[in-house]
């Protein structure tokens, strides 16, 4: 009694709460209308289940791929987080992968021979600054033209995909090669495998630096949003405009930075992609990180921290679909992405849930 | 010269093909979009509309030997599915007033998962149903597709704008507070907006499979409902030219395929095809500023309404 | 006959009608009158179906009636115009008559005999409006026609009319009430929301006065006057006269030069105004809201587009004209704007990040790493002080602002501008929505900055504070000055007459 009434009365302790039971909800709503989706294909939803989730736990594989697939999905969860926080949605984090992507294997191409002291930078810059300028593109059409950010920039993916596979397909495959592919980036671009310094972890499974570097980008996300005076203003805006701009805050400087920002944190997907994994540009490698990323937003409660516990079940989740595919009768990977539309539509239809608890309560009020 | 006037039958044909599910669905958005309510969600309609289609003109095709009559059962079953889907979609954005646009990519991801999900189980593939025969498919002949869409067209016009029903939809999607001060229920013409916007686009991806194509393949629409957004948005969100603009679309498409080795660049070049498929997105996004004409949506799209605030 | 019973209505913590009765007989002409905010609009609502009531009953010729939205009142023969009308502008005049009342069928929009129907109906009440015109090229006189005719059209018996003639020049209003008179004539029953006593005395048969969601008066318009409804509405128990010693006024700090802001539409909201606010002075404006204050006070701060603005705006003999709000605000000007949730707040935000709006970016509260970083001591301790100091409760500075009450909200804006010890505080409708308790701390505080040299400009809708505070009083009237009186001698009767009529 005396810990609920703390619980109550303690506004930060509520709010905790709060933040961490919607998005649970969300979660357990969404694998019990997968189950009964698994049950009607005529499987078990604890079998199927069990390989989902279960398979992300195994050492050094399991972990490893989540971990590895985690890595896109916390960078792209983290740039819709920035543009949420502006009150902008940016669906676009697909189309400033790619371009990203390519710059920095363009980078990674063509000053192949420079030393790693100047390579890596180089095409950390290239990724981040492209990343940034495709974002800002749909930011300053908001502010100066008032038109949606959320069609601009799903017109953009599609541009920026037409784009870069233009460039690849022209002028940077290698003749004769059937795949959609550039040619290798230099061996100094390359950055370090984890199975390098973790003893016992395997080199060949992907999971690279990039990781570290997702997480280190949500510990600055965090500090930008809540920590500088920009973030102040990004937060502001979003929250309330009229106040921001009563506040001596410019709105439309706010829409390009943000959108800069969520470009930038969207491009180092091409960092994983290409200097940690690939090692050089692949047509089409993005399983949809841009779209995912709008769930783990979401999911995340649109904190640092929530993206990372999303994108850690949404990585689990993707590596667990291929056992599922492969030891399951009927269910097949697909029931991932399943699961992440009704997490979606679950957390988007908060008041469904608020809906259904006000009516319980006001059965048994009926009923007493 | 006369190599292009032998082309140019082939290009009709093509360019119709095309468009027709790019007519089917952003005519649906068009409804959804006049009632105020965002239709980013076309793209998993129409996938909802091919895979149940395919799937059913499949399945009543063999098991119940129902020969040339399954595509049109597969057609409604299709309609069906994409009603089915729109009315999730709705009674989340009208009923319990979620994002539009956070549903929408919602019902976009689950259905990137449902058709290979129930392939999975039904056909034991991984995300197609199986070929269906030749015989057992839509009409083939363009120029009927073309019939029924201008028929389309000209019917959903009168209904904008010489029906009670139109009348009242695009009020709501302007000014709901006054559509409900004059009697209107909102909700109820925003719910029929966003049911229509499903049939149609899931007609037009029960095209797409039993029509164009003989099976549905894993993501088989390929951002249609992008571009069927994106011919809504440059056709203003008017029936006609939102045809118009598919036709243009369609027409760049059709051309990027058969011009192929045909028309070469000053510098001796293909045309690279990618950049006709970048026509139609960077059109809208010019149109959307404001530099051809002024290009405004409805005034209420996307804001869910609240009747005391 | 329509009646309202016991109606109550909350909004959050706000009462918006408390157990309020309304009689209005048919084929009458009834006024309700009140101030802002005094819930006459609610009231209408409820009875509209627009919004629903928490308690109480709605009775039409007798009969207690469930009326849950516009279409049943529409059906019980009640029509409504909206203060702001609600009219789809890119719809034709007929269009929006019709809708949701369609002449033909399902089938077909039968627009020609609906044309028909409207001549007739513009010609018996001398409305006349052409029918395929498009709202958006109306003046807002044609579209108060066009909302009557949509009452009309669906065989409205009752009709409410909400503040009708706020958008009307005084020519138009006796046109006006001339129609209103011809229904009335033909046995239609009409009730004007209204805060213009002389329009109420002219127009109307019957009165009821609404003050701070209730009912306070109800009479018949031949057995009163003016006088006698001002002091009904204002009322006399709220009288907080506020001691304060004689200004010691100092150099001018304001200058204000034939400044004229039109509004997006183009219209002029501000049209040629001139006075200047000196240091330790408070300058009143009184006056009808929406007749130009929001304007002036925003041009002020620097939250009206250049463009819109003409005229000069001198502060301490620098023209503003072109700067930044945060320019404006750096040079010492502080606002504490009417509007506290779409203005004044970040509703979602910690009390503590409140505290910082506007000085979010400079030291001492951004000082760490060159001035990028927040300094989360400096801003806690700046909360603490503003908490502290001007006793926002309750004293939790990590609590989002929206968790407070309209008084502790208005409490934690107005440390928050005078923490930056300003040389000239803008403030509008300051103790809006606030607590008697809170109305009397904060007008101490006013006149303590004043008393320290401050230059104010006060705007606010409530007559009696803003003549207790105010040191000289301007009224104003459709975007001009209509006077300027001394608040120590002028009485209430004679303030409220000249806001509402103008020169």
């Amino acid at each position: 009694m005396n810990l609920c009434n703390l619980w109550i009365t303690n506004p930060e302790m509520t709010k905790l709460a709060r933040e961490l039971l919607f998005p649970l909800i969300a979660v357990v709503a969404a694998f019990i209308v997968g189950g009964i989706l698994i049950l009607l294909v005529g499987d078990s939803p604890i079998v199927a289940y069990r390989l989902l989730l279960g398979s992300a736990l195994s050492w050094p594989d399991g972990i490893g791929y989540t971990l590895f697939h985690a890595t896109p999905l916390i960078f792209t969860g983290l740039a819709v987080l920035v543009g949420f926080r502006c009150g902008l949605f940016n669906i676009g984090a697909e189309g400033q992968l790619y371009i990203a992507a390519f710059a920095t294997a363009w980078v990674g191409i063509t000053f192949a021979n420079l030393s790693p002291w100047l390579l890596i930078p180089f095409c950390f810059l290239a990724a981040i600054l492209s990343g940034a300028f495709w974002a800002a593109i749909p930011g300053v059409l908001k502010a100066r033209f008032g038109s949606h950010e959320v069609i601009n920039t799903i017109m953009l993916n599609f541009i920026a995909v037409a784009l870069v596979s233009y460039f690849v397909q022209y002028h940077y495959k290698v003749p004769g090669d059937p795949i959609m592919q550039t040619s290798f980036i230099g061996e100094g671009a390359h950055i370090a495998r984890l199975g390098k310094f973790v003893p016992g972890f395997p080199e060949r499974i992907p999971l690279n630096v990039a990781f570290l570097l997702a997480l280190l980008c949500c510990l600055l996300v965090y500090l930008f949003l809540w920590r500088t005076k920009w973030g102040y203003e990004i937060r502001a805006t979003g929250s309330n405009p009229s106040a921001a701009e009563y506040g001596g805050i410019s709105i439309g400087k706010q829409i390009v930075l943000a959108m800069a920002v969520s470009g930038a944190l969207a491009s180092m997907v091409g960092i994983n992609e290409v200097l940690g994994y690939r090692y050089r540009y692949y047509d089409g490698f993005s399983d949809n990180y841009g779209f995912t990323g709008i769930a783990v937003a979401l999911l995340g409660r649109n904190h640092p921290a929530g993206v990372i516990l999303a994108a850690l079940l949404f990585a689990a989740l993707q590596h667990g679909g291929i056992y599922v595919d492969g030891f399951s009768e009927h269910v097949t990977k697909d029931i991932v992405q399943v699961l992440q539309g009704i997490i979606i539509l679950f957390v988007a239809g908060e008041a469904f849930f608020k809906w259904l608890v006000g009516r319980r309560f006001s059965m048994q009020r009926l009923r007493a | 010269m006369s190599e292009l006037l032998v082309l140019l039958p082939i290009f009709l044909e093509s360019t119709i093909r095309v468009a027709t599910p790019l007519v089917l669905a952003a005519l649906g958005g068009l409804f959804s979009e006049r009632s105020g309510v965002i239709n980013i969600a076309l793209e998993g309609k129409m996938l909802a509309g091919a895979f149940t289609a395919a799937a059913v003109t499949y399945t009543v095709d063999k098991r119940l030997g129902m020969g040339t009559a399954s595509p049109w059962i597969g057609l409604l079953a299709g309609m069906i599915a994409g009603l089915f889907i729109a009315a999730i979609y709705a009674v989340s954005c009208i009923r319990f007033k979620a994002d539009q646009v956070v549903s929408g990519a919602a019902i976009n991801i689950l259905m990137l998962g449902v058709p290979g999900f129930l392939s999975g189980a039904l056909f034991l593939s991984s995300g197609s149903t199986p070929q269906i025969p030749k015989d057992n498919l839509l009409p083939q002949s363009p120029w009927f597709v073309a019939v029924v869409i201008l028929v389309l067209v000209a019917v959903i016009w009168y209904v904008l704008y010489k029906t009670p029903f139109g009348l009242r939809l695009r009020s709501v999607g302007e000014n709901p507070e006054a559509a409900d001060a004059a009697g209107v229920s909102v909700s109820r013409i925003r719910y029929s907006g966003v049911l229509l916007a499903g049939i149609l686009a899931g007609l037009g991806g029960a095209y797409l499979s039993i029509g164009q194509s003989s099976l549905f393949t894993r993501n088989m629409t390929a951002g249609r409902g992008f571009i069927a957004l994106a011919a809504l948005i440059f056709g203003k969100w008017r029936p006609v030219p939102t045809l118009l603009a598919c036709l243009l679309f369609g027409f760049t498409e059709a051309g990027s395929i058969l011009m192929q080795g045909v028309a070469k660049l000053p510098s001796g070049e293909d045309i690279p095809v990618q950049f006709i498929h970048m026509v139609p997105y960077v059109l809208t996004i010019v149109v959307l500023a404001g530099f051809i004409g002024s290009s405004r949506p409805p005034r209420a799209l996307g804001i869910p309404y609240q009747k005391e605030k | 006959m329509l009646e309202l019973r016991q109606i109550t209505k909350r909004f959050g913590d706000v009462l918006a009608n408390d157990n309020i009765n309304i009689v209005v007989k048919t084929g009458t002409i009834h006024a309700i009158v009140g101030e802002n905010g005094a819930g006459k609009s609610t009231a209408m609502r409820i009875a509209y179906g627009f919004y629903t009531a928490d308690s109480g009953e709605i009775l039409v010729d007798g009969q207690p009636r469930e009326i849950k939205s516009p279409h049943d009142a529409i059906a019980l023969g009640i029509g409504m115009v909206h203060q702001h009308f609600m009219l789809v502008e890119t719809m034709t005049v007929a269009e929006n008559i019709v809708l949701g009342a369609e002449p033909g069928t399902n089938l077909a929009l039968d627009l020609r005999s609906a044309g028909a129907q409207i001549r007739q109906l513009s010609e018996e009440f001398k409305l006349a409006v052409n029918p395929n015109e498009p709202i958006e090229h109306l003046s807002v006189g044609q579209q108060q026609r066009v909302e009557l005719l949509k009452a009309l059209y669906r065989h409205a018996r009752i009709l409410i009319l909400d503040e009708p003639t706020a958008v009307l020049t005084p020519l138009e209003v006796e046109e006006f009430f001339v129609i209103l008179r011809r229904m009335r004539e033909q046995g239609k029953t009409v009730i004007i929301i209204t805060h213009k006593l002389s329009e109420v005395l002219a127009i109307s048969d019957e009165v009821t006065v609404m003050r701070d969601g209730k009912v306070v008066g109800r009479v018949q318009t031949k057995d009163t006057n003016a006088a006698e409804l001002a002091r009904l509405m204002v009322g006399r128990e709220v009288l907080l006269r506020v001691e304060k010693p004689d200004a010691k006024v100092g150099k001018a700090e304001l200058e204000i030069r034939n400044l004229s802001v039109t509004d997006r539409t183009g219209a002029k909201r501000v049209n040629d105004v001139s006075f200047e606010v000196r240091s330790g002075e408070i300058v009143g404006i009184a006056g009808v809201e929406g007749n130009g204050q929001t304007e002036l006070i925003e041009a002020l701060a620097g939250l009206i587009e250049p463009e819109r603005m003409t005229g000069e705006i001198n502060f301490e003999g620098k023209n503003l004209h072109t700067m930044s709000a945060r320019i404006r605000r750096e040079l010492g000007i502080a606002h504490i704007p009417e509007d506290r949730h779409r203005r004044g707040l970040l509703l979602d935000f910690s009390l503590a990040e409140n505290s910082i709006l506007g000085v979010h970016y400079r030291p001492p509260v951004a000082a760490l790493a060159g001035g990028v970083f927040l300094d989360e001591n400096a801003i806690q301790r700046r909360a603490a002080e503003i908490i502290q100091e001007f006793d926002v409760r309750p004293p939790n500075a990590a609590l989002p602002a929206r968790a407070l009450s309209g008084g502790n909200q208005q409490k934690l804006i107005i440390g928050r501008e005078y923490k930056v010890n300003p040389k000239l505080l803008l403030v509008s409708q300051p103790t809006r929505g606030v607590d008697i308790g809170a109305i009397e701390f904060i007008h101490r505080q006013l006149v303590a900055l004043r008393d320290d040299g401050c230059a104010i400009l006060l705007v606010s809708a409530e007559l009696e504070e803003v003549t207790s505070l105010s040191d000289r009083l301007l009224i104003f009237h459709d975007g001009r000055i209509a006077g300027e009186v001394d608040p120590k001698v002028a009485t209430l009767e004679e303030i409220g007459l000249l806001m509402t009529r103008g020169h």
